[in-house]
């Protein structure tokens, strides 16, 4: 009721604006009230009800606290923090050294477009056929499980599997990895060769030319794209749902459940759940634009 | 030193290759396989003449354009008028263009449905909803795509000249800014679709018919179309991107989000 209050409130002291300037405003408004209707006002659906008794609409921060003591939800943020944890540090590191590897290994210059071409189609690569590649390759009848048991090695039977937590992380790597290097190829090409030249020439090995020199510029581009990573992978949901049929505990598996029929049977919380994943999402964001912009100060 | 380098440098590079190879080579033996003891194209053939498969295909081709042109006819007009008239409501438009990456996907789809399955807002069935949806979903790709473009053309002088030579607001906007700008647009666009032909989300929760959810729904009770389909899947992806990079020469385009 306040929003109205406020709408009324401001309809009675609006002023007509100077009449050119409200000319100029007319041309964006297409955009604002498509956006309103299509995503402001949805967005704001979740959070407004996240704060919402489902039954009488009353104000309350009880479907927030319920998403901190049911043990069903603090499961499922448990495993997509891991994996997403787990997926974003790995995809980070090797996404880095794939990128370093191809832009300053002294490998042909090919190589270096052709990461870039690959990477670029491989984040896009997601998803339901994402799912089925890493099937056709891996399941008990999969590919290279073939080749391996061909040596009298089943992985299977040393507890590996693919639907489940090990094997979700290494499909989720297919998209990671290839944003990391997309994202890294610019700030390795803003290294200059005379820092390591200057490091040189002040007699530092190659180990501490690392460590105090290039490690230290790179760091929050390494760790804001890091963070990037995160969110991208805590986000993702067609992937988990096509390979795992929605067995693994997600929050994205649950939010999809939730809106399938009411599995938490409580609505208000389904609202806090969604709302929890915006703000996890958020601070993502926000941490990798932050810690972006510190780094771009060393490489102009 | 030099030769050192090199040597760890192909490690990573090989890892990297066979990492990104193996599966799609899996997927394509497998989807070869469908014939029993010979190697066929017959999973392919099965799938070309499934009528689901074509009613799913051509469906996401129409959610597809239309989404492209819904974002050119939205998008367009909003950042040259931004750039011309209102550069105050820059922070405000850009701002919104990048909350579909604060939101994910499956959040997002969550909040539409809640909004809009209750009378007096009942457009949930409606496919204006979801091509509404996928224009929000490409937004980011597609806004930013056409703001690089203007960014690069001096907006105001061709406005001035167009305007003294006595063009109205429509002739400026489709027959000078536009076309000075189709490179990005046809960047924006090919990324637009590459989205729309993959996404899975949307289409199964607003209940369309589309690709990806076909796909899936294939994949619970057959072995050998859904491999053909992830590799034409993945020929549609490549095929996309390389596009982009053959028009945009070297801009970078990429999606997150669609997983």
């Amino acid at each position: 009721m306040t929003v109205l209050d406020a709408v009324k409130r401001d309809a009675l002291t609006a002023r007509p604006a100077p009449s050119k300037r409200s000319w100029a405003w007319l041309g964006v408004m297409p955009f604002f009230l498509f956006t309103f209707l299509f995503l402001l006002y949805p967005a704001s659906t979740i959070v407004i009800r996240s704060f919402q008794n489902s039954t009488t609409g009353a104000f309350t921060l009880q479907n927030i606290l319920t998403l901190f003591k049911n043990p069903y939800i603090l499961g499922a943020y448990k495993i997509s923090i891991q994996i997403s944890l787990i997926t974003s540090v790995g995809g980070a590191i090797f996404g880095f050294l794939l990128a370093y590897a191809a832009i300053r290994g002294g490998l042909p210059v090919f190589m270096r477009v052709s990461l870039l071409t690959f990477c670029g189609v491989a984040s896009n690569f997601a998803g339901v056929p994402l799912a089925f590649a890493f099937i056709a390759l891996l399941s008990p009848t999969g590919m290279l499980i073939g080749w391996m048991r061909a040596f009298g090695y089943n992985p299977y039977f040393h507890g590996f599997t693919l639907y489940t937590f090990w094997g979700l992380s290494l499909v989720y790597m297919y998209f990671q990895f290839p944003l990391m290097v997309l994202i890294i190829a610019p700030a390795i090409d803003g290294m200059r060769r005379e820092w390591l030249e200057a490091s040189q020439n002040l007699g530092a090995t190659t180990a501490q030319y690392w460590r105090h020199v290039a490690f230290p510029i790179l760091l929050p581009s390494l760790l804001g794209t890091t963070i990037l990573l995160f969110g991208n992978a805590f986000g993702a949901f067609a992937t988990a749902q096509a390979l795992t049929g929605g067995q693994i505990n997600l929050v994205t598996i649950v939010i999809g459940s939730q809106l399938r029929g009411d599995v938490l049977g409580d609505q208000g919380l389904g609202y806090a759940l969604a709302l929890g994943m915006v703000v996890v999402m958020a601070l993502a964001i926000a941490g990798y634009t932050l810690l972006q912009r510190r780094t771009e100060r060393w490489l102009r | 030193m030099k030769g050192r380098g090199k040597i760890w440098a192909w490690f990573f590079i090989i890892l990297g290759i066979l990492y990104f190879f193996l599966p799609l080579i899996a997927t394509f033996l497998f989807s070869l396989r469908a014939k029993l003891g010979v190697l066929s194209f017959q999973a392919y053939a099965n799938v070309f003449n499934d009528p689901k498969f074509i009613r799913s295909f051509t469906a996401s081709l129409l959610w597809a354009t239309l989404t492209i042109l819904v974002g050119i006819m939205l998008f367009v007009p909003t950042a040259y008028w931004v750039r011309l008239k209102v550069p105050k409501a820059r922070t405000a438009v850009e701002f919104i263009t990048l909350i579909p990456f604060v939101v994910p996907a499956i959040v997002y789809v969550f909040g539409l449905v809640r909004t809009y399955s209750q009378p007096p807002l009942l457009i949930v069935d409606s496919p204006v909803l979801l091509i509404a949806a996928y224009t929000i979903l490409s937004m980011p790709y597609m806004y930013r795509a056409v703001d690089i473009g203007l960014r690069s053309i001096d907006v105001r002088t061709l406005t001035e000249a167009a305007q003294s030579l006595g063009a109205g607001w429509g002739t400026i906007l489709f027959r000078v800014i536009i076309p000075n700008i189709r490179v990005s647009i046809l960047n924006g666009a090919f990324l637009s679709f590459a989205i729309v032909m993959g996404e899975y989300i949307l289409a199964q929760y607003l209940v369309k018919p589309a690709f990806a959810p076909y796909m899936a729904g294939l994949m619970q009770n057959k072995a050998y179309e859904p491999a053909a389909l992830a590799v034409i899947s993945f020929a549609l992806t490549w095929a996309c991107m390389g596009i982009i990079q053959v028009v945009g020469r070297g801009q970078q385009g990429q999606i997150a989000g669609g997983h």
